[in-house]
């Protein structure tokens, strides 16, 4: 065994503290050698089971003994159902004990401020070496005044849609419905074959909210005023948008989706029985890994079959809402500075590439750099997603995307008022009693 | 043996118990009881009453995950009144509970009947029986799931193939139907509890009682309203009101079911209790309703508990 003599060691560790205080990531790099704080150092990360498993086995199989390598933090990854983080997120605030960071998804960071890091420096640092953070991941995770958690990745919501089906009906490869009209009119024609579209309108946390918001801002229908006070709502413009969704409900989708979950589209979409569902990549990706499970009517695989496309566009233009996710550092760990040296090293722009590489487009960075890399020249398919979260906004609007904004969103305020006129309710009734919901909450 | 043997024998005897203050206690019988029960009081209150004294200390702040809160006192019960999908809680839950109870009382005494009886393989079918309660909920919930599901469900195909319905039903997307769903699969998870406690419950019956009804001239009907019923209905009365507590706080089947959609058409207390508490943050309100249900169940267990020791007495 080599023997390491006082001397040395206090030469070893004090460079490589001294290296990570002073010069961050690149310094440790140019050390070869953990630094010595964290040397024994274990950070315990938790996180969602991810949509596409390899970038979890990357996580798991080359992320962790790196970080070992590189920090001399041993990580230990915790992967649980994206609907449980928050009840484990709660259950450690309160109880002062738990992972030392988690990774929220949408704008969770807001509902916890006062139990979360400042990581201001490396939320600035990180945004600043990587041409800057998309709006929606910085509204999520920054109270206007600091950085409540870093931001990670956006997972991007587009249209998934049946080629051949939508040539059928008169939109060949590339010329898909451009508005609400031609999208309605398409599905009416594709319904009457027994394809409908597939979209869900109930308590899911993923698709339903993803849909229902870009929808309602597009017909020009917002919560707030800018004030973040005024409720606005019962307006002109939401009322017509609940109006065409009673109707179009009936002439193009699936009515069965009122109860569906995050999955439920994907199953049916991959089942052949949806032309057109809003989703991550995670069907299309799924088709194109499993080609001999997942064929066309004509025995062709599915995969080649599918191309993507944004919302289509409303009076008030076209938008959409891509789930944002971001790592909160908690304020009970005691690894806190180990933990910011951790999350400066993971988004730094080598590790995150490899993570990156491995989700094939299913999510985009948080910040714009990632538009220009070379994995959106694989494949044309996965294209429309490189550009996406640029069109996002959060729930909330124009309001800020703060703890009342979650509530709505948490309480399914806006899914419910499109769902209850599809079930009937007059679209002026079904406005006037989400109104009054949303101005509760900010009451 | 000498009498002096004896009487050595005995001296040396009391001599060697020595009566320790804490066994001289223990001689009082209110201090025995007392030690006795103090593990259970230790249980209850850290595992009961602490809970309940900490949930009622939430609901009357504005605590928040993470931040403690300050005294507001009965607010969060006053925005509870003006909170419309509260209110849906409340009659959804009030209808999921007397609905389920009602079926798996009459289903789960049916099943104890005839599993009270003899027949070849007694002993597989009535452990066969406890299956749905044996299984996870969430397990078994899901299963549920795939079979309501308006794509793929197997309960439609089968419907269809038997000419019965013509278009697909829509199980959990139509608000009606979707209560109607979320209570079927209650009571198939229930009847088993009470099939098996009523079971237990009929065969501490004396089968002579049902002889002598018989050799009286009592139709089996008679027997069973005037002598199996009447002796059953201790037993049946805390059952009852074990399910009536447990299906009040209901959480995971419709949780997993439907969220509490569409439109909250299957919101119940538990559910919207989660979704305020933990979904938002605000861990007082999600308490505040939480408690709302408390006074109902009190209520119900003290009428419940006055017609047992009724019962009993008489």
């Amino acid at each position: 065994m080599t023997r390491i003599s006082r001397r040395e060691l206090l030469r070893l560790s004090g460079g490589g503290a001294l290296a990570a205080r002073a010069g961050g990531i690149a310094s440790i790099v140019a050390m070869k050698q953990a630094p010595a704080y964290a040397q024994s150092t274990t950070l315990h990360w938790l996180r969602w089971n991810d949509f596409v498993p390899a970038s979890d086995a990357l996580l798991l199989k080359e992320i962790v003994p790196e970080c070992e390598k590189a920090l001399g933090i041993k990580l230990v990854i915790e992967m649980i159902n994206g609907n449980d983080i928050q009840a484990r997120t709660t259950s450690a605030i309160q109880s002062g004990s738990g992972p030392d960071i988690i990774c929220a998804l949408n704008n969770w960071p807001q509902l916890y401020p006062e139990s979360v890091v400042d990581v201001s420096d490396v939320a600035e640092e990180i945004g600043k070496a990587q041409g800057g953070y998309y709006d929606e991941s910085k509204v999520v995770a920054n109270d206007g005044k600091k950085w409540l958690a870093l931001p990670w990745c956006i997972v991007g919501a587009l249209l998934a849609y049946r080629k051949s089906w939508f040539e059928e009906a008169g939109y060949p490869a590339g010329k898909f419905p451009q508005d609400w009209e031609q999208y309605r009119a398409a599905g009416k024609e594709l319904k009457a074959k027994a394809r409908p579209m597939g979209q869900t309108l109930g308590h899911t946390f993923g698709d339903a909210p993803t849909y229902a918001y870009p929808y309602m801002w597009s017909f020009g229908g917002k919560e707030l005023l800018a004030d973040g006070k005024t409720v606005v709502l019962n307006s002109k413009e939401t009322v017509e948008s609940v109006k065409f969704m009673a109707g179009f409900w009936k002439d193009a989708y699936d009515e069965g989706g009122l109860a569906w979950d995050d999955s439920s589209n994907n199953r049916a979409f991959l089942a052949g029985t949806c032309s057109c569902t809003l989703n991550g990549a995670s069907i299309y990706l799924e088709a194109k890994r499993k080609p001999e499970v997942y064929m066309t009517e004509k025995g062709t695989p599915l995969w080649q079959d599918i191309l993507h496309a944004p919302l289509p566009k409303g009076a008030a233009g076209q938008f959409g809402y891509h789930l944002p996710m971001s790592n909160m550092l908690l304020a009970y760990s005691s690894n806190q500075k180990a933990a910011k040296e951790f999350l400066r090293w993971i988004t730094s722009k080598e590790v995150y590439q490899k993570w990156f590489d491995t989700q094939q487009g299913y999510t985009v960075g948080a910040t714009t750099i990632w538009e220009k890399d070379k994995l959106w020249d694989k494949d044309p398919v996965m294209l429309p997603f490189r550009t996406a979260a640029r069109a996002g906004r959060f729930p909330g609007y124009e309001g800020p995307a703060d703890r009342h904004a979650a509530e709505v969103l948490s309480k399914y305020i806006i899914i419910d008022m499109y769902a209850k006129a599809v079930q009937g309710m007059p679209a002026d009734e079904a406005v006037k009693w989400a109104h009054e919901e949303v101005a509760k909450i900010h009451a | 043996m000498a009498v002096s043997e004896v009487a050595t024998t005995s001296d040396t005897y009391t001599a060697s118990v020595r009566r320790w203050p804490i066994t001289r206690l223990l001689e009082d019988e209110r201090w025995l009881s007392f030690v006795l029960l103090l593990p259970t009081l230790v249980l209850l209150s850290l595992f009961i009453a602490y809970p309940f004294v900490k949930g009622v200390e939430l609901s009357v702040t504005d605590a928040k995950v993470g931040v403690p809160g300050n005294f507001v006192g009965m607010q969060n019960f006053a925005a509870l009144l003006n909170d419309s999908i509260f209110r849906i809680a409340v009659w959804n839950t009030i209808v999921y509970t007397a609905v389920t109870t009602v079926f798996k009382l009459a289903f789960g005494l049916w099943l104890a009947l005839l599993l009270n009886r003899n027949f070849k393989g007694k002993a597989f079918t009535r452990a066969f029986i406890l299956l749905p309660f044996i299984i996870p909920t969430v397990l078994s919930t899901f299963a549920w799931k795939w079979m309501f599901d308006p794509t793929f469900s197997v309960i439609n195909w089968t419907l269809f193939r038997l000419g019965l319905i013509t278009s697909r039903i829509n199980w959990l997307g139509d608000p009606n139907l979707a209560l109607i769903s979320v209570i079927i699969v209650n009571i198939w998870r229930g009847v088993p509890f009470y099939a098996i406690s009523l079971l237990a419950g009929l065969q501490t019956i004396n089968p002579e009682l049902q002889d002598a009804a018989a050799i009286d001239g009592a139709r089996p009907w008679q027997r069973f309203w005037y002598v199996t019923w009447p002796l059953l209905l201790p037993v049946t009365m805390v059952v009852v009101l074990f399910s009536v507590i447990q299906t009040f706080a209901d959480f995971q089947l419709v949780y997993v079911l439907t969220g509490g959609g569409p439109a909250n058409a299957t919101q119940l207390f538990a559910t919207y209790a989660y979704q305020i508490g933990v979904g938002t943050g605000l861990l007082s309100q999600g308490a505040a309703i939480s408690l709302a249900m408390f006074p109902v169940l009190l209520v119900v267990v003290i009428v419940q508990l006055l017609y047992i020791r009724r019962v009993e007495t008489l």
